[in-house]
């Protein structure tokens, strides 16, 4: 009998199992679990489908759309040239002027040049009526075009037009995003703040994220007594709670907004009631909404639910018996609230806070219809960039900070509490 | 009402009642005194008011009628937290967001001790549960019954002088179950606190209890001692639910001081010891443990009734035969025998005479 050789091969032979015809384990398993994965994979496949058509690709194009804006350079080929040709730096000389005429002309016979007007009109206000009242002359123009164009209008000779127009001349820009903060660039392509007038949208952010605070907390605050009432009532009174929380979400938005405008307007039910019981005089009436307090008010009532659900499922699974051990330990029942019932709810807490935050700096129409001046947020500013200035590109970047201001939230979340600590349900 | 021994009375319920609806009493009238030092057990089906009792006791219930006295004193007004009574409840309730050692750690804290008190005490607890390692552990990284040692040191780990405990072992399997049994009787030897346990495993109660308490319909049918209260039940309800036992009923022919006669459905005559019939002609249910009936015909007592009996079953079980026997009339008369050498393993079919002694065998009530 010769020695058969132990050893590393003989333990590597047993590592890796073989069925009983001799094909190897794993890929018999594999073989074996094919048809269940491609059956599984078949059913997911139409919802995969639909969340790419319906959720990716759009929020893909409007990322690109922030970052992008071709309604210069492509309707504008001579003057990119010249642009490209010359560096910055170099004062537009005879060509460049040229180039404008013959971008114009043809911008005029193409009805193009509203969209390069616009365009430019975003980095410097005023001066869409620039390039359309030009173009519609453009025709008549004799060379030297440097001196026809300062006849027709002198603003052709402003540097910032022409730093505008380069920095238009690149599809890609970053502009759209330094405008989203309240920044531009100067003359030289510097980041500057942007004129006192038009910084709107750090103070809009700042305010959306105090607002959506606001109403989270006030959320929790309202919603917590209720979702321990429904997990812990008996069932029947609990149902009618439960019905009772769900209400609002089976009557239209517009209707709950609309009768918070009945209830709180200057002559509407809460002041008169207030009035009548000569709580406040009749010329004190209390302004509720058309302000922050409008906002606050409507928008705590529509999210509210959101808040009291996954509260309650949490505490739904929390037993009476933990309170009650608390207590024959000899712990009051501010303790044992504190000590023991509170922190098992943090999983609640934070679904729901994070829910109802993430809501209310989304939220558009509550904000419009009960808002005023002083109540409106982020989104209705990004609504009215896509509906009424048509600056798409500005919407799609203010869009893109709230959305990373989102996933910046989840992330800080996920390091505080933790993602798998949250309970939607 | 039986009140045995233990008459200091360190809990004791006077003539409460409960009623959650106003319309039924879950307690009727409960007198129950027990003594310092005591392992009493509540024991009954479920609804039979037992678990109210202790709820009650603990303090999460209040009683509708009555007093409950702790060490002389009522605390029907006390709130639970200052009643200082340790409690071990069914699923365990340990504190899931809390460590080991800060579980046992609340009950310390709360009562302001000193944070190396409160160490020492922690730790000493946990050794006397052999789960001095586990102190970092949280609960839901410990087995069920890792996690029932450590309920129960919460329970004990601030000293109390009474301690509560609610079908605490209802979710170990039999092994782990039967070693706890003897572990928390143990721990009751040693620390001399005062236990009310409540369960509905019969089995349980005999093992470790002091006296047991057969709650049903929500009173007490019998207190006693384990030995007594399966030997010499009161009433056919507690002949029934502890331990194993054959019912036979007829009518009561004759009545003496400490030995009656019954005619039994099918006109056989039996000996039996009389409990609560009260004379001839009344109806009765008689109640004989398997393990009391002899069918040797050399070990009967002489002079003797003896009864016809056909085997329809022979169940082997290892260290018991269990034999079912067809016995006036009645299908399930079961007799049990110790699987030791030489003892008769009955065949279906077979007929044989079986008796006991009369004082095994007890006239009861006919509920």
């Amino acid at each position: 009998m010769s020695d058969i050789p132990i050893g590393p091969t003989a333990t590597a032979r047993q590592q890796r199992l073989e069925t009983a015809d001799g094909t190897p384990l794993k890929s018999a398993l594999a073989r074996a679990s094919r048809r269940q994965k491609l059956r599984a994979l078949a059913l997911v496949a139409p919802l995969a489908l639909f969340i790419i058509v319906t959720f990716v690709l759009p929020i893909g194009q409007m990322l690109l759309r922030s970052v992008n804006n071709t309604q210069f350079s492509d309707n504008m080929p001579a003057l990119v040239q010249w642009f490209a040709e010359n560096p910055p730096g170099i004062d537009p000389d005879e060509a460049a002027f040229a180039a404008l005429v013959s971008d114009l002309r043809n911008g005029a016979a193409q009805r193009t040049v509203g969209s390069v007007g616009t365009r430019i009109n975003y980095e410097v206000p005023g001066t869409r009526s620039l390039f359309t009242a030009t173009a519609r002359r453009a025709a008549d123009l004799e060379p030297p075009y440097r001196e026809a164009l300062l006849e027709v209008n002198s603003d052709w000779a402003r540097e910032d037009i022409w730093a505008a127009m380069r920095g238009a001349s690149q599809a890609y820009t970053a502009n759209f995003y330094l405008a989203a903060v309240d920044r531009k660039r100067d003359l030289d392509g510097n980041i500057v703040q942007s004129d006192p007038q038009n910084r709107v949208y750090v103070q809009l952010f700042l305010r959306t994220f105090m607002l959506s605070g606001v109403i989270t907390l006030i959320c929790l605050l309202l919603g917590f007594p209720v979702a321990h009432l429904l997990a812990t009532l008996p069932l029947r009174k609990s149902n009618l709670l439960m019905i009772l929380v769900l209400l609002p979400f089976w009557t239209s938005l517009l209707v709950r907004t609309t009768s918070w405008i009945v209830l709180l307007q200057g002559q509407g039910v809460v002041n008169n009631v207030l009035v009548a019981l000569g709580v406040i005089g009749d010329d004190g009436r209390l302004a509720l909404m058309y302000n922050q307090a409008g906002t606050i008010i409507a928008m705590t009532h529509v999210l509210l639910p959101f808040m009291i659900l996954p509260l309650y499922s949490v505490m739904k699974t929390i037993p009476p018996s933990y309170a009650r051990a608390a207590r024959s330990l000899g712990a009051t029942s501010w303790t044992t609230f504190r000590r023991i019932y509170l922190p098992q709810t943090i999983p609640g807490i934070g679904a729901g806070s994070i829910l109802v935050f993430i809501l209310a700096m989304g939220y558009y129409i509550t904000p419009a219809l009960v808002g005023g001046a002083t109540g409106q947020l982020i989104s209705n500013q990004i609504a009215f960039h896509m509906q009424n200035s048509l600056n798409w590109s500005l919407a799609a970047a203010l869009a893109a900070l709230l959305l990373g201001a989102v996933l910046l939230l989840y992330w800080v979340y996920d390091r505080l509490v933790g993602i798998d600590n949250m309970k939607l349900g | 009402m039986v009140r045995a021994g233990h008459d200091d009375g360190f809990v004791v319920f006077d003539h409460v009642q409960k009623s959650y609806d106003g319309e039924t009493l879950v307690v009727k009238d409960l007198d129950l005194s027990i003594g310092k030092g005591e392992f009493l057990t509540m024991l009954g089906p479920s609804g039979s008011g037992k678990t109210t009792c202790l709820m009650m006791l603990a303090g999460f219930e209040t009683a509708t009628h009555g007093d409950i006295r702790l060490a002389g004193r009522p605390i029907n007004h006390i709130p639970p937290h200052r009643r200082g009574i340790g409690m071990v409840f069914q699923n365990y309730a340990l504190f899931p967001h809390m460590t080991v050692g800060e579980n046992l750690s609340f009950p310390l804290e709360v009562r302001r001790m000193s944070r190396s008190d409160r160490e020492a005490k922690v730790m000493r607890a946990l050794d006397m549960v052999q789960m001095g390692q586990f102190v970092n552990r949280r609960p839901a990284q410990l087995s069920g019954g890792q996690q029932q040692r450590i309920a129960l040191a919460r329970a004990l780990v601030f000293e109390p002088e009474l301690v509560l405990m609610d079908e605490p072992l209802g979710a170990l399997d039999k092994q782990l179950r039967e070693h706890m049994q003897f572990e928390i009787k143990h721990l009751h030897d040693r620390l001399g606190v005062t236990v009310v346990y409540v369960t509905h495993d019969q089995g349980e109660a005999l093992t470790m209890s002091d006296r047991i308490a057969v709650f049903n319909d929500g009173r007490i049918q019998q207190l006693a001692p384990p030995q007594v209260l399966y030997e010499r039940p009161d009433n056919s309800f507690v002949a029934q639910f502890i331990g194993e036992n054959n019912r036979l009923e007829g009518v009561v022919e004759q009545l003496g001081p400490d030995r009656c006669t019954v005619r039994l459905t099918n006109g056989e005559i039996i000996d039996a010891a009389p409990v609560n019939v009260r004379g001839a002609g009344e109806r009765t249910v008689i109640s004989i443990r398997p393990e009391r009936v002899e069918f040797m015909p050399e070990r009967l007592p002489p002079g003797a009734h003896t009864l016809e009996a056909e085997v329809l079953e022979f169940i082997y079980m290892g260290d018991m035969f269990r034999t079912r026997l067809r016995v006036a009339g009645s299908d399930n008369f079961v007799i049990k025998s110790r699987n030791s050498a030489g003892q008769a393993r009955l065949r279906p079919g077979e007929t044989l005479r079986i008796g006991w002694l009369a004082e095994d065998c007890r006239a009861l009530d006919a509920a």
